[in-house]
């Protein structure tokens, strides 16, 4: 079999010493998708969009659902943290979740998670980690300045999502905990209560729900540690009061209502890796040319705008995030490694 | 219940099923799923993801009503009445449109109707192969549903034919397995897995006791 090894840039023509300096491709292309608006005379229409975009850039109450306590955030100015495509209703984004512990059904935890207590968390720091310990909640928001990034999400089933998600780099907290040179991962675990989520009771998986990246992924500024969405808390079915967001990778990756951060020596056993380790991998990077063995992902449905009879728009490589994160991966064969 | 109340509810229920109206009720009561779905896409109410609803809520009917179909014949086995089998056209026929449309919506909503992709998806997953397999094996049981195939064929050729049904209905609860194993949602999958069950282990306890 003809093993392939990524290489960062290598279907762009060229390449650049500095990753978080590209432009990525589909903002380039927007942008001249703009220009050609602009050119055709439909400049109001644009404008007006690129207007209401900027003002929430600028963190703009304005736009909030108004369904929870706000959490102000400025734009963030991390290369690849704003995507300039149309942002997911609110609705969609809230009413259309994977949150096993509460049901197999999408439609489901938006109506059962009002069971999850929030208040008061804390999230235990454990592992190879100088400074380990139990931080609560106000100890994180208040441990870096929040910035709000629009991200693409992802699902390996097939669809994806645009998500003003509020927090900060998870490296802020890393540095503070100061991982010893021994650490090499870092696992994740959900809180798996079976009193506030009754989805624990049944076992569709082994509880509690546990994900893990390498050092480096974790410490990439991409990487978000999330308090909230859309200007707003956390809601529940959405993970709430804490979680990560991997961009770059299968949605699965991204563990909601964290109560454990652990540093290790070893490659942590993620939940959808242990149930179907030849389906689900360690790394679960987006990736088009990897088939799960079920079902393609050479495309996708994004929610609420590809319509029943668009063709599904094509997945792009790392999410489109290849810019940023393609250095993490130089030289791995991504096929092995999935 | 009183043996008295029993016959009484017996000779109801044998007479509805007599009744002039019986089957465009039952044929209503078969395309309320779809007049919902219908209803779901004209006024965008299916949620987020529609095309992922109108797949899997076609799909579900028609295993759904596979199910009821296969339950025909055991209830006039108990029962010994044969006014069962005025439905068991209709319900055939309307898995058969499920089972259309629910190829269709695949077609259509995931592969935008591209035939070349559609090749290579049943070429290359097996759970698509197997759904596939599945309608390709229902078509000749839909062809000659109608009472003059039925004179073409005979009564013992028919009979043989539709016995693919035993075929189909282990493989359309296999395609759903495997597509749900995807996500290790099976609670659905048991449902119908065992309803089937059920529903064939009569007719083999039956068979093995030489009956009819």
């Amino acid at each position: 079999m003809h093993r392939q090894r990524y290489t960062p840039g290598s279907d762009t023509g060229f390449t650049h010493p500095h990753a978080s300096e590209i432009t990525p491709r589909e903002v380039y292309h927007e942008r001249r998708a703009l220009l050609q608006h602009l050119a055709t005379g439909v400049a109001g229409a644009a404008l007006a969009s690129w207007a209401a975009r900027d003002a929430r850039a600028q963190g703009a109450a304005s736009s909030r659902p108004g369904k929870l306590a706000a959490l102000p955030a400025v734009s963030s100015k991390v290369a690849g943290a704003q995507s300039i495509e149309r942002i997911t209703d609110y609705k969609d984004a809230s009413t259309y979740n994977n949150f096993y512990e509460f049901s197999t059904d999408k439609a489901a935890p938006a109506r059962m998670a009002h069971t999850l207590v929030t208040r008061p968390w804390s999230v235990e720091i454990a592992g190879l980690v100088k400074k380990p310990g139990h931080y609560t909640l106000e100890d994180l928001l208040k441990l870096s300045p929040m910035e709000e990034r629009i991200y693409r999400l992802r699902c390996v089933e097939g669809w994806s999502m645009v998500i003003p998600w509020i927090g900060y780099s998870l490296s802020e907290l890393v540095r503070r905990v100061e991982p010893l040179g021994s650490a090499k991962f870092v696992e994740f675990t959900t809180l798996a209560d079976p009193k506030q989520m009754p989805g624990v009771r049944a076992s569709v998986l082994d509880w509690p729900y546990i994900e893990g990246l390498r050092l480096d992924e974790a410490m990439h500024p991409l990487t978000l540690l999330a308090f909230g969405m859309y200007g707003e808390v956390l809601p529940n079915q959405n993970g709430a009061p804490v979680r990560t967001v991997l961009p770059w990778k299968y949605g699965f990756k991204s563990a909601k209502s964290i109560v454990k951060i652990r540093f290790t020596e070893t490659q942590p056993v993620n939940s959808w890796g242990r149930s179907a380790p030849q389906e689900y991998g360690f790394y679960s990077n987006v990736n088009p040319e990897v088939d799960h063995p079920r079902w393609s992902q050479a495309t996708e449905r994004r929610i609420g705008e590809d319509g029943l009879f668009a063709k599904k728009r094509k997945t792009l490589m790392f999410n489109g995030y290849e810019a940023q994160v393609g250095q993490l991966y130089a030289g791995m064969d991504l096929k092995k490694f999935y | 219940m009183t043996a008295a109340l029993a016959a009484t509810w017996r000779a109801r229920l044998r007479a509805a099923l007599r009744h002039r109206w019986a089957k465009t009720v039952v044929w209503w009561v078969c395309a309320f799923p779809l007049v919902i779905l219908v209803w779901g896409v004209v006024f965008d109410a299916l949620g987020p993801n529609p095309a992922e609803q109108l797949i899997r809520g076609t799909g579900e009917e028609t295993l759904r009503l596979l199910c009821v179909t296969l339950c025909i014949t055991p209830l006039r086995q108990a029962t010994g009445w044969p006014e069962w089998l005025r439905f068991r056209r209709l319900l055939g026929l309307w898995v058969y449109a499920y089972a259309v449309l629910h190829a269709l919506c695949y077609a259509a909503f995931d592969m935008g109707l591209d035939w070349m992709d559609i090749a290579r998806d049943i070429a290359k997953r097996p759970f698509i192969l197997v759904g596939f397999v599945s309608l390709l094996l229902l078509t000749p049981l839909a062809a000659t549903s109608f009472n003059a195939a039925i004179r073409w064929l005979g009564a013992m050729r028919w009979q043989r034919l539709h016995r693919l049904v035993y075929v189909i209905a282990p493989l359309a609860v296999l395609h759903f397995f495997w597509m749900r194993g995807g996500k290790n949602n099976y609670g659905d999958v048991w449902f119908y897995g065992v309803w089937l069950g059920v529903l064939l282990a009569w007719r083999g306890v039956r068979w093995g006791r030489g009956g009819k």
